[in-house]
């Protein structure tokens, strides 16, 4: 028997209970198990409990051999965004009443989750231009595969026609999904070039299209009016799906639901969540009120208690799996809610006047980078449109610059070598991301070290 | 020289007062109401200061921003005040015991937390160069590491994002296992009806039919019904052990032989691992995928409803076929295998689930966890959880009855029927007076093969005294519910909110809030 600090049951509570329960010892309680499958040697390898101060040390010396993004020249980003996060929305999120409650089964005792909820639906829903939100999906790639289903359930029609500005990584969830599901998927690289690939996604639309994805702005930092290709979808009946990785870009741009898109999902990390190397994230996901029962994951509403009182619950639930089994909508269980309520925390904090404060800070200081890195002999700036990332077509392969510019200590942005690897065409390009955390001392760090590497 | 104190306060005694005890505000104390932040906010709000907008040009084209958004923004105080008082009418693991069966959960250490927010973790880039965050992928190699070596098994995808993002993870690595057999005929899974409903939801997603298996009286998987059911078009097994009933599955390894003999593979949804941690090892029995719900198990915090984490284990069968990416270990440097560098070895991969790598933040709260249980404390956890369950289940079953309770004890939850309630009183109405008693309700109506299921689940971290108060309002509110007393039908009276119309909700749905007309106009 072990004592130790998250378990409150002493020897002699243990011994009166195995009384009360008639066995002799605890072993008796595993009498189910086979003789053949019980482990009785300690686990190996694994050392006994260890005090806090221990295991603190032992997790701050991993933490300390990466480099913090903070610490540095930092401009990365390709679905990954660095912003500054309000001190009180870690306060809010570390309130044990938020961190350690449940999804909202009894609402009665989870009107806080569920006010959340609802709160973040329809800022969402707003931010992104639809009728209606989720209560949010476990990332954006995720989202973006959801919203492609969702499309073909729709239109009973099984093409998917995937630009090439979509994040790799939701173009290959997507490839991944299609596999078994036998969506068939058309995609295409991206092309260094000043305008995405709209012309040629509205040349591909067929009777068999079920949907037109996009992304806004789009993984080299473009971004386009996308009236004319929703027109196009709806003229042909299928739906236009936009995904927004950057959604502090909608601060200062329209939103894709302002211009026709019918399904809009994306990434909501970069308002209140933080890098966290990749997860946990937020997806987002919106569209119009006639769709809504065809929409995956957890919804709340509005609705009464027995004495009048306003109240939420999750509602629509005959739509998912605990319900329907084999025949809901999505075999999704859970949604990000801890993450949504960081978002929907920063988004209140914001407002709208914050928001649009920010946005044009990212574009005002991204605008500035952009003009400085392109004086630099033998660089590109690729995107002439952008919101706070651009894409830099380098004279050279861009993945061992950056490596160069890693050891200077400067995390110069992403390289499309990374991104895609196996296409030659891209490997000279750069996206760099600027945010309202970029300084201008930061960017004139980076443009005399890639001036100095590119020489 | 001294004044005479004219303020008129004296010790006071309470008194008897009688009539309408209603507020103005509608709040009753600490009972606070709070209205949305629609309501109470405003577009020229904000919380947050920021510097001038630097003068440039705008690379924005014609795409800029013409309408508002309508975000309403509240200012510091005001934000911080909103989320405190909704915080107040959640229920929670801090507040006491939240004994929902199967969903585990347990006290979430803070010391997880703090590892989580370390700078080193929480401020890294995904894309990141690899050598700059060489400390980000030993972390995911080391839990890697503890979860084969905790369940016997091959090898562990870390990507999946929650536990039935993980059930997809195993089971298309079967079916990606079989078409590369060329079995792509073997397109049914057997599923027991008792399984969690995302079982029978992926399963359906990956294109397979799903089949019931039937349970034998004791709640177990019947091994004879299922032997006679294998053949050439079964895909496999999902099954759950412990099982949902709360049971472990003493047949688990004659169920995975047969099913192997007959060419399937077997899916072990880890949800209930928790109670047999360092005593059993799933690759033991002959599972070939089980996924491991980091927030169950291994405590991360459930948030209100996720994010979740659900890394997927895997038999040597299955490694092959299991996604992108993964951490591995090249002699002192950590390198991540992406679609890239998948290579040769790795071709069987059925591909990318998520973007990035998967959930850091919960796999530096997991590692944090089983580092500070250790070798023993983990064991602990298992016996501490079983035995705080079956103490429940011999508290309660001659009051409730307890459908398996003479077929043994129990493992980590205790299942417990509405049999022999009054006329019109169900579980609901029991759950719903244990919110009453300053309780969490337990799972209720599932798993769907026990009528009016209530599925208790106290986990490890609960002391004897606290089992033993709820035991008593446990008893007590059952009682009430056998008496047939009427109150309890009108349950809870003291939450924050009264049974809220589901009905309503569903069939007029208002998912988001709308501006009154009058507001709409002003803008």
């Amino acid at each position: 028997m072990v004592d130790m600090r998250y378990l409150p049951l002493t020897q002699t509570d243990r011994q009166a209970m195995l009384a009360t329960i008639g066995a002799a010892s605890v072993d008796d309680l595993f009498v189910d198990v086979p003789e053949s499958a019980r482990l009785n040697g300690p686990i190996h390898g694994l050392p006994p409990h260890a005090s806090e101060l221990a295991v603190e040390r032992h997790m701050t010396a991993l933490a300390r051999k990466n480099v913090v993004a903070g610490e540095v020249p930092f401009f990365l980003g390709a679905g990954a965004y660095r912003h500054h996060v309000p001190a009180s929305v870690d306060h809010i999120i570390q309130r044990g009443e938020f961190l350690t409650a449940y999804t909202p089964y009894q609402p009665e005792i989870a009107q806080g989750t569920l006010q959340v909820m609802f709160e973040f639906q329809s800022q969402v829903a707003r931010l992104l231009g639809c009728d209606v939100a989720n209560a949010s999906m476990y990332d954006g790639s995720t989202a973006c595969w959801e919203a492609i289903s969702m499309a073909r359930r729709l239109t009973k029609r099984g093409k998917a026609i995937l630009s090439g500005g979509v994040h790799p990584h939701y173009v290959s969830v997507a490839k991944t999904m299609a596999k078994f599901t036998g969506d068939q998927l058309v995609t295409a690289l991206p092309t260094l070039s000043a305008t995405p690939d709209t012309n040629d996604l509205i040349a591909q639309i067929d009777g068999d299209t079920s949907c037109v994805v996009v992304q806004y702005p789009d993984i080299l930092g473009r971004i386009e009016d996308m009236t004319a290709l929703a027109d196009a979808c709806h003229a042909k009946k299928a739906l236009l799906i936009a995904v927004v990785t950057e959604p502090v870009a909608l601060g200062a741009i329209r939103s894709p639901g302002e211009m026709g898109a019918d399904i809009v999902v994306g990434e909501g990390q970069s308002l209140g969540v933080g890098l966290q190397f990749g997860g946990p994230y937020v997806g987002l996901f919106a569209c119009s009120e006639k769709l809504v029962r065809q929409m995956p994951g957890r919804l709340c509403g509005e609705t009464v208690d027995a004495e009048g009182k306003r109240g939420f619950v999750l509602t629509l639930s005959t739509r998912e799996q605990h319900i329907r089994r084999e025949k809901a909508t999505s075999n999704i269980c859970t949604s990000s809610v801890l993450c949504a309520l960081a978002m929907s925390a920063h988004m209140t904090l914001l407002g709208e006047a914050g928001l649009r404060q920010l946005a044009a800070i990212n574009h005002a200081q991204a605008s500035a980078a952009a003009d400085r890195l392109a004086q630099i002999p033998g660089v590109e700036l690729v995107t002439p449109t952008f919101f706070n990332e651009f894409t830099l077509k380098l004279p050279v392969e861009a993945r061992p610059v950056v490596r160069a510019l890693a050891d200077r200590d400067i995390l110069a942005g992403v390289s499309l070598g990374r991104l895609y690897p196996d296409a030659e065409v891209l490997a000279n390009g750069l996206v760099v991301a600027v945010t309202e955390t970029t300084t201008a001392e930061d960017v004139e760090t980076l443009a005399s070290a890639l001036q100095e590497v590119l020489a | 020289m001294s004044t005479i104190n004219q303020s008129g306060w004296r010790p006071t005694a309470p008194e008897k007062g009688e009539g309408n005890t209603d507020t103005f505000t509608g709040n009753r104390a600490l009972m606070l109401d709070e209205a949305l932040i629609f309501e109470i906010g405003s577009n020229e709000t904000t919380g947050v200061d920021f510097a001038e907008v630097p003068a440039g040009t705008s690379r924005l084209g014609n795409l800029a921003r013409t309408a508002p958004i309508n975000l309403p923004g509240l200012s510091e105080p005001e934000a911080v005040r909103h989320y405190t008082r909704l915080s107040r009418q959640n229920y929670a693991i801090d507040l006491g015991l939240f004994p929902l069966g199967s969903c585990t959960m347990k006290h979430n250490p803070r010391l997880n937390e703090r590892m989580a927010r370390l700078p080193g973790f929480a401020d890294i880039h995904p894309l990141a160069p690899v050598d700059t965050v060489q400390g980000a992928f030993e972390v995911i190699h080391q839990l890697a590491h503890w979860l084969v070596t905790l369940t016997g098994m091959h090898s562990v995808a870390m990507s999946p994002k929650a536990g039935a993002h993980g059930e997809l993870c195993g089971v298309l690595a079967i079916r990606a296992a079989l078409d590369a057999k060329g079995q792509q005929a073997r397109k049914v899974i057997l599923v027991p009806e008792s399984a969690h409903g995302t079982n029978p939801a992926t399963a359906a997603f990956a294109g397979f039919t799903v089949e019931d298996i039937p349970a034998t009286a004791a709640g177990r998987v019947d091994l004879d019904a299922l032997k006679a059911r294998l053949g050439p078009d079964i895909a496999g097994v999902m099954i759950t052990n412990p099982n949902t009933c709360g049971l472990f599955e003493p047949d688990l390894k004659a169920i995975s032989d047969a099913v192997h003999e007959a060419g399937g593979y077997v899916y072990c949804d880890g949800a209930n691992f928790n109670a047999i941690v360092g005593r059993v090892r799933p690759g033991d029995l002959g599972v070939d995928a089980m996924h491991i719900n980091l927030h169950k198990t291994f405590s991360t915090p459930h948030g209100g409803g996720g994010p979740g984490s659900g890394p997927v284990v895997f038999s040597e069968a299955l490694t092959p076929y299991a996604p992108l990416p993964f951490v591995e270990q090249q002699g002192d440097q950590f390198v991540l295998v992406e679609e890239e560098t998948a290579g040769e070895h790795h071709a069987g991969s059925f591909g990318r689930m998520v973007a990035f790598h998967g959930q850091m933040g919960m796999f530096t709260r997991a590692l944090t966890y089983i580092l500070s249980h250790g070798a023993d404390g983990l064991r602990q956890v298992a016996e501490d959880s079983v035995l705080n369950a079956n103490y429940i289940l011999r508290s309660m079953e001659d009051v409730l009855d307890a459908p398996f309770a003479g077929t043994g004890p129990c493992m980590h939850e205790a299942i417990f029927s509405d049999k022999n309630l009054a006329e019109g009183f169900s579980t609901l109405d029991i759950a719903k007076g244990l919110i009453d008693e300053g309780y969490h309700p337990m799972t209720v109506y599932f798993p769907l093969v026990v009528h009016g299921a209530m599925l208790v689940e106290p986990t490890e971290t609960e002391s004897k005294a606290t089992l033993d108060q709820f035991i008593g309002a446990f008893r007590s509110v059952a009682a009430r519910a056998k008496n047939g007393e009427p109150a309890l039908k009108s349950a809870p009276h003291h939450a924050p909110r009264r049974r809220l119309d589901e009905t309503l909700a569903a069939r007029k749905p208002v998912l988001a809030y709308k501006d009154a007309p009058k507001a709409q106009a002003a803008e």
